[in-house]
């Protein structure tokens, strides 16, 4: 390891010093580059050129102080400027990589992109460049100060939905996608199987009301609370959304979204049924959880008024029979 | 000007096998063109609405095997609408019709329908492979066409796709005279699988190399297939839960054992319990190991399990195998050309720099990378740099974003820097963590080989795009989110975006009227506002900046299946 896990001052002049210690032997091949220490600061640093060497002394600088002189360095290396190209005094740099032209430069003459480029180089825009560089190494800039918000951003961390679907229990640090353009098919996140669960851990549940259904995975969960938990969470967005562009308003996800709740009581505005392996339709909540999970087919969130006439006196205590038979 | 008869030139050009090559070779006279066209066999279109298959089946009538993509790159990540795009029936349609006699099929990022499948199964009798990768819109009905009536299927690969599993059936339709299988992966689909047809599929494919399982096939169904099957070179296991009393499990470690041609180890969809010393004697062989698909399997267990891989080229892990698996990869897998890390979702199992600086230390030959990682260090990527120049692919996505050099508190700009400066070849780069104007700089001034970039909440001006379009000449994908460039950006180099193939810009700078301008310079560019929210419906301000926007050159102008949302300008 060399030596990351110090702290940055330390560690940069290590690796300053191996790189010295490369690059001396390189110099003595080449003939009178009396700048080349510029030039093994420059393959590590990309710094400035020649010159100025008690400036530039590795073990001295700062960094900020690097970063200052460093952005100096490229606008006086003219690398959008036409004059600085017989100019080899100190310019080390482009010497060393002088088979390979600076793409800009070179192409300069046919392409007018080039000279706007150069228009960019202007005395004012150099101070502003300059000026600002400082700031940037000390203070995290405003507009990034704007974008680093905590809040979880569609397509962040790049991976494929594929890929955070298999994830495990942890998988909620991945911030699922919050495109209601999900793929209709689109799963939650799953725990690794502790012991083989159904076969095919997979329902779909819809909502009424929501067009489109989603899907759970029984076996990551282990209690009917916790699949009240999800429930709401799969349904919270899409419902608002459907209010929403029901109602022909604006949508303000913060204040439309309210939480679904009182799905396993009936005190809710929405009561959670599902379909058994024999084709009834049956309460959620009755049996003990392993039981519900081994027979349930398919679950539906519907309107607690409709369900009212489904009491659970009467669905409960007739389905307890049906098992202790 | 040719001093050849033209059968001699076509039997040249046959050993002339890379699209690029070919492309040269067509350019050279008029002759050369029209035999080369008359003899290519494999094309490779990159972006399907660049050009249209009338076109290229009028070009290339002697077609046999066609590699399509569609959606942009970051259709992965949710920035797509579902149906932007991508169908490929239009494509097979017009296959049909014609009379290329079409054997091979690869998809990327497409939109594939069941009657899509079922007429491509029905429209050429020697169609031997379909390969899928990041696909939708299908069910195991297409799977089924697909296995019933090509009749010389020899490759059937379905990567990372979510399918609507209707029935497991799928797997019976291959008809009893099918026998030429030689790859099948079916890893992806959740549901139930006829375990028995599966069975009696695999025993009459004698030369059957590549099998990739899914979740739904037991430990006991893997025995018995792999006893059918011993000339395996690609293996995925599905579900590997198991009792390690039970006579299942032993007789599987004593079958693994004869796979000696195993070279390809992946899946692992289930894995209780997590021991897995069964593999252990594959693992001496084996030169590509993918357990990304595993979040069962513990660090520990994925330290051991690498020990054994002396011979490993590419290596698919979750980051839970931590700086110190990392280590061990090094000091074991020397010959490592390929190595990804993926998130797995556990805080305090992610990698850091420290397990990357022992890769390249430890891995002379490593050239392509994908890391994700809590933190990044300069003085890592610099040394990385030195140890190292050999990447054609850097990856890093540091998972906090705009997250600076936590050591020195200093954007990423020098570490990147030093990473394009010390590799020569790179040709794709992904960019994370705390970057300023500075990077683009580099990027522009040493990457020359550079032709696709991928760039996330980075940089402070238009001058950083600038550099960039200014810089890499090889450039042909660009890809932007979360980035303040704007207009001048944009426009400054609009010729630029003809010698690329595309450009992607979200939640950017850019406004309507800077893209109408571009739309209107160009003519021969598509230039798409992807407008979910409604938003730009009812105002057509010029001022409005624009969430998505997608331009890709073309030959054949605007798309006539855009969908409401989408306006090509």
């Amino acid at each position: 390891m060399e030596g990351c896990s110090k702290t940055g001052e330390q560690a940069c002049p290590q690796l300053l010093d191996l790189m010295a210690k490369e690059r001396r032997e390189w110099r003595v091949m080449r003939d009178g580059e009396a700048s080349s220490s510029e030039e093994k600061k420059l393959e590590l640093r990309l710094g400035p050129p020649g010159g100025e060497d008690k400036r530039w002394s590795l073990k001295d600088s700062t960094n900020r102080e690097r970063d200052a002189h460093h952005h100096q360095y490229l606008l006086s290396l003219g690398y959008f400027s036409s004059t600085n190209n017989s100019n080899n005094n100190g310019f080390s740099f482009l010497h060393h990589h002088s088979s390979r032209s600076l793409p800009v430069m070179a192409k300069e003459s046919s392409q007018p992109c080039c000279t706007k480029v150069a228009d960019l180089q202007s005395p004012a825009e150099k101070k502003a460049f300059l000026s600002s560089a400082p700031a940037k190494n000390t203070a995290v800039p405003n507009s990034s100060q704007k974008r680093t918000a905590p809040a979880p951003v569609v397509g962040w961390p790049p991976i494929r939905s594929f890929r955070k679907n298999l994830a495990g229990a942890s998988a909620s640090k991945l911030p699922a996608s919050e495109s209601p353009n999900d793929v209709p098919s689109k799963t939650v996140n799953e725990k690794p199987a502790h012991e083989p669960g159904r076969k095919n851990p997979f329902v779909k549940i819809n909502m009424d009301g929501v067009p489109i259904g989603r899907k759970v995975d029984l076996n990551a969960y282990d209690s009917y609370e916790k699949l009240s938990a999800a429930v709401d969470e799969l349904f919270r967005g899409l419902l608002a959304a459907q209010r929403d562009s029901s109602a022909g308003g604006i949508v303000n996800k913060q204040e439309e979204e309210k939480a679904i709740t009182g799905v396993l009581d009936g005190s809710g505005e929405y009561t959670l049924v599902y379909e058994d392996n024999e084709g009834d339709r049956m309460l959620v909540g009755d049996v003990p959880w392993h039981m519900f999970v081994s027979t349930v087919k398919r679950l539906r969130l519907l309107k607690s008024s409709e369900v009212s006439a489904l009491s659970r006196e009467k669905f409960g205590n007739s389905r307890q029979d049906k098992i202790l038979a | 000007m040719n001093y050849f008869p033209d059968e001699v030139i076509e039997h040249v050009f046959d050993f002339v096998t890379s699209q690029k090559d070919r492309n040269a070779v067509s350019l050279v006279c008029k002759s050369w063109y029209k035999i080369e066209r008359l003899s290519r066999q494999s094309v490779f279109i990159g972006n399907c609405y660049a050009i249209s298959p009338e076109r290229v089946i009028g070009r290339f009538p002697g077609l046999k095997s066609l590699t399509l993509k569609g959606k942009p790159h970051f259709a992965d990540f949710n920035l797509l609408p579902y149906d932007w795009g991508g169908w490929v029936y239009p494509w097979v349609e017009a296959l049909a019709k014609s009379r290329v006699g079409l054997e091979e099929l690869r998809l990327k990022r497409m939109v594939v329908s069941d009657d899509c499948l079922e007429l491509l199964s029905r429209s050429f009798v020697n169609f031997k492979s379909l390969v899928l990768v990041s696909c939708e819109g299908f069910t195991t009905d297409g799977l089924a066409a697909i296995a019933a009536n090509c009749r010389y299927l020899r490759e059937l690969d379905l990567q990372e796709i979510e399918v609507d599993d209707n029935r497991g059936q799928w797997i019976s339709c291959f008809p009893d005279s099918c026998t030429s299988l030689v790859s099948l992966n079916f890893s992806c689909l959740k549901g139930e699988i006829n375990l028995t047809a599966l069975e009696r599929l695999v025993a009459r494919s004698p030369n059957l190399k590549s099998l990739r399982l899914n979740r739904a096939v037991p430990l006991d169904t893997l025995q018995k297939l792999l006893m059918r099957a011993p000339q395996l070179v690609d293996l995925g296991i599905g579900s590997f839960v198991y009792d390690p009393s039970s006579e299942a499990y032993i007789k599987l470690k004593a079958t693994l054992v004869k796979c000696k041609s195993i070279r390809s180890l992946s899946g692992f969809l289930e894995v209780v319990p997590c021991c897995l010393s069964a593999i252990h004697p594959v693992c001496q062989n084996l030169t590509s190991l993918n357990l990304s698909y595993a979040p069962g399997i513990h660090g520990n267990e994925l330290i051991k399990l690498i020990r054994f891989c002396r011979k490993l080229e590419r290596l698919w892990i979750l980051d839970s195998i931590g700086d110190r698996g990392l280590g061990v990869v090094a000091f074991t897998c020397k010959e490592l050309q390929e190595l990804r890390v993926f998130p797995s979702g556990v805080d305090n199992a992610a990698v850091t720099e420290e397990g990357l600086v022992a890769i390249s230390a430890g891995c002379p030959k490593l050239h392509s990378l994908l890391y994700f990682c809590q933190q990044m260090t300069n003085a890592a990527l610099i040394t990385v740099a030195k140890n190292n120049s050999n990447f054609t692919r850097f990856r890093l996505c540091i998972l906090d974003r705009e997250k600076p050099d936590p050591v020195t508190m200093q954007p990423l700009d020098e570490g990147f820097g030093a990473i394009v400066q010390s590799c020569k070849r790179l040709r794709r780069l992904s960019l994370s963590g705390l970057l300023t104007d500075q990077v683009f700089l580099y990027i522009g001034m040493y990457a020359e080989q550079l032709e696709m970039l991928s760039i996330a909440f980075a940089g402070n001006s238009d001058k950083g795009m600038l550099y960039v379009l200014n810089g890499c000449k090889k450039l042909r994908k660009l890809e932007i989110r979360d980035s303040p460039f704007g207009n001048t950006a944009l426009l400054t180099d609009v010729g630029k975006y003809e010698t690329m193939r595309s450009l992607w810009m979200s939640s950017c700078e850019v406004t309507l009227g800077g893209c109408q301008t571009l739309a209107k310079k160009m003519p021969r560019l598509n230039v798409e506002i992807i407008n979910e929210d409604d938003q730009m419906e009812f105002s057509l301000d010029d001022r409005q900046k624009v969430g998505k926007m997608y331009l890709y050159r073309t030959l054949v102008g605007p798309r006539k299946d855009a969908p409401d949302f989408v306006w090509t300008l």
